[in-house]
């Protein structure tokens, strides 16, 4: 599709043609080293921020889940060459399982959704109908963030709190529902911060299969339907496995957006940094940790609370950068011409 | 020989079944289908519905015209285009100038290269930007809290959508008319500027609607890069705060005072009509430019 460098080692017969698009050439290669360099800016940034934070808290960040600032009171001392409060401790246990619980909710919530909707608009629907519900992906994906968790905390979370999650708890009392059962809360917590997280990815991972779905080619669907086989069987047999991989790098895609979501989880989630005794109990995540954390951290004269924001938000960004490098290399392996949407994909 | 296999088993597996049970799988698959359509669709009625309902009680004309500082959003209002304005000018043209390059110059391996580090970045999480911008610009840089770190911060945020939907819609230009452009004797960089660009219009300025749309919407990026102020912008770029809609919904929800509690439920509302009127603009726009540009390259 795209050209072969035009007429780069070709001969231009204006010169001065030549010279202002060699100006322009170079002003356009900086700006597509951008991308690029801040990535590497941002990696390097965070690593020397969060050096002294690597070195105190060593791999207990990792193992433990107590996160304390220390005494405000004390004198800051050394240890090992780092200025810290008397009992800083920084243990990100209960963020990063946070972090995971509530993304992979999210997506066993949303990818059956996403996927089923893309399906009937692809497969069923009208044009004129699906082109308005194309409509509705678009403003569900650019609903801001804030706005989705808004309605989480004021309407969904006590909505769920007093007409679903206690009937939810009434699950029979089996050993594996244990984690249904308990106190409900009151609808700030994991389950609501998941059902959000759903909401929010659903859009990517249905546009996309949506596309991917159209762009199955005719011949072996109008095969599979000569040989007799219903249209559910003929999916079966043909789209599923056509788009397999490609759903499953969209359905990464949406792990990684509700991995890095920080505004939404922030404000349903609860914010207590505890592993949840039940699936309505308060948690948090890496992000929603560090964008309520930043404030309090500055107020540590050892500045260790900002280094140690700086290391998770570092284990973060390796995270999500992990995911989506898959997702990409998921997408690449199957489809040729498909493009997964960048990020949120609005 | 395998795929031959396969389709006989196929076969034979739909010939097992007698023709009730398919149909009944036939059914039971489209109604969930159908169940998946509902649960996509009614809670984005409910959101839409719900913002709107708590905006409704209690708004009031003069929330618009007003500073925060006397119970209204104008200052929000127009930093928040402040913002949109800055983002429009450096996301617009790194994020034009990237697409252009991967599309056009870039040589395969290292188009690769490019086109990965941009869609990688379009991963990074928001408050990793921003937290990166304020350790760097705000505190390293010494820019205090400053308009250009909350505009850079969002453009780093977008300018993968740019370059993203750029590269793409150049990519589409049929080849056919840049030869018939260069085989009327047109220069390379004529070609590109009438021609390619012309083209591409329509899929470029989607990219810009759609970094726009983001940047309404953004939160985490602005919050240590800009914090907030009850007044107007004071004209400054760095050592300088300034008001936007994200900030009133994220942090005036759960004041006090049933004032500020009121314009966050506002706020929300002019967030979500701003992001509706971007996307209704974005496609309005390509519609024009599409007549556009087909005119001018065909």
């Amino acid at each position: 599709m795209a050209q072969e460098a035009p007429g780069a080692g070709g001969k231009r017969p204006l010169e001065g043609r030549g010279r202002s698009l060699r100006v322009l050439r170079a002003l356009l290669g900086a700006a597509a080293g951008v991308p690029a360099l801040a990535l590497a800016a941002m990696v390097a940034v965070l690593l020397v921020e969060a050096m002294p934070a690597i070195r105190y808290n060593g791999l207990g960040l990792f193992t433990s889940g107590l996160w304390s600032i220390g005494s405000l009171y004390s004198q800051p001392v050394r240890t090992g060459g780092v200025l810290h409060l008397v009992g800083a401790h920084y243990g990100a246990l209960w963020l990063i399982v946070g972090t995971v619980e509530s993304s992979a909710l999210a997506l066993l919530i949303g990818f059956p959704v996403a996927y089923g909707a893309a399906v009937i608009i692809a497969e069923r629907l009208p044009r004129p109908l699906a082109a308005s519900l194309g409509l509705c992906l678009e403003v569900l994906a650019g609903i801001p963030s804030v706005v989705i968790g808004l309605w989480g905390v004021l309407v969904l979370g006590p909505f769920l709190a007093h007409d679903i999650y206690p009937e939810l708890a009434k699950l029979p009392d089996v050993p594996v529902l244990d984690f249904f059962r308990g106190g409900v809360g009151s609808g700030e917590g994991l389950l609501t911060a998941g059902l959000v997280l759903a909401l929010m990815i659903i859009p990517i991972i249905a546009a996309t299969s949506r596309d991917l779905l159209r762009q199955v080619p005719r011949a072996p669907k109008e095969g599979a339907a000569a040989l007799g086989m219903t249209r559910r069987e003929t999916f079966k047999a043909v789209q599923s496995r056509w788009i397999r991989s490609g759903v499953a790098g969209a359905a990464v895609l949406g792990l990684g957006r509700a991995l890095g979501e920080t505004i939404a989880v922030a404000l349903v989630s609860g914010s207590q940094i505890q592993n949840p005794s039940n699936i309505y109990d308060t948690m948090t995540t890496i992000a929603a940790t560090v964008v309520q954390q930043l404030d309090s951290a500055l107020t540590d004269p050892s500045h260790l609370a900002v280094r140690s924001l700086a290391e998770v938000a570092l284990v973060l960004l390796l995270i999500t950068l992990a995911v989506n490098s898959l997702a990409r290399l998921l997408v690449r392996r199957s489809a040729r011409d498909v493009a997964l949407p960048v990020g949120a994909g609005l | 020989m395998t795929s031959a296999a396969a389709s006989e088993r196929t076969l034979h597996w739909a010939e097992e079944r007698t023709a009730f049970s398919r149909r009944l799988a036939e059914k039971w698959s489209l109604s969930l289908t159908v169940l998946a359509l509902f649960l996509l669709v009614a809670p984005l009625f409910w959101v839409l519905g719900g913002v709107t309902d708590q905006a409704a009680r209690v708004w009031s004309w003069h929330m618009l015209t007003q500073t925060t500082a006397t119970g209204g959003l104008a200052n929000a209002i127009v930093g928040t285009f402040v913002l949109l304005a800055g983002v429009l000018v450096v996301a617009g043209a790194i994020g034009v100038g990237c697409g252009v390059y991967i599309a056009e110059w870039a040589v395969p391996r290292r188009r690769l290269l490019l086109r990965g580090a941009s869609e990688v970045l379009s991963g990074v999480p928001s408050i990793v930007i921003g937290y990166v911008a304020y350790v760097a610009l705000v505190v390293g840089l010494r820019w205090g809290y400053s308009l250009v770190a909350a505009v850079l911060a969002l453009s780093v945020l977008v300018i993968p959508y740019v370059a993203k939907s750029t590269e793409i819609a150049i990519s589409q230009v049929p080849t056919s008319y840049r030869e018939g452009a260069m085989a009327l004797g047109m220069g390379e960089g004529h070609v590109l500027g009438r021609i390619v660009l012309r083209s591409a219009l329509p899929g470029i300025v989607t990219g810009l609607t759609i970094a726009l749309a983001i940047s309404v919407g953004e939160t985490a990026p602005l919050l240590y890069t800009m914090s907030f102020s009850n007044g107007y912008p004071d004209g400054h770029l760095t050592h300088t705060t300034m008001g936007y809609l994200t900030y009133v919904a994220y942090i005036f929800w759960d004041e006090p005072s049933s004032a500020d509690q009121n314009l966050a439920h506002v706020a929300a509302l002019v967030l979500v009509l701003l992001v509706v009127a971007l996307i209704l603009l974005g496609r309005l726009l390509v519609r024009l430019t599409q007549r556009h540009s087909e005119g001018a390259g065909g």
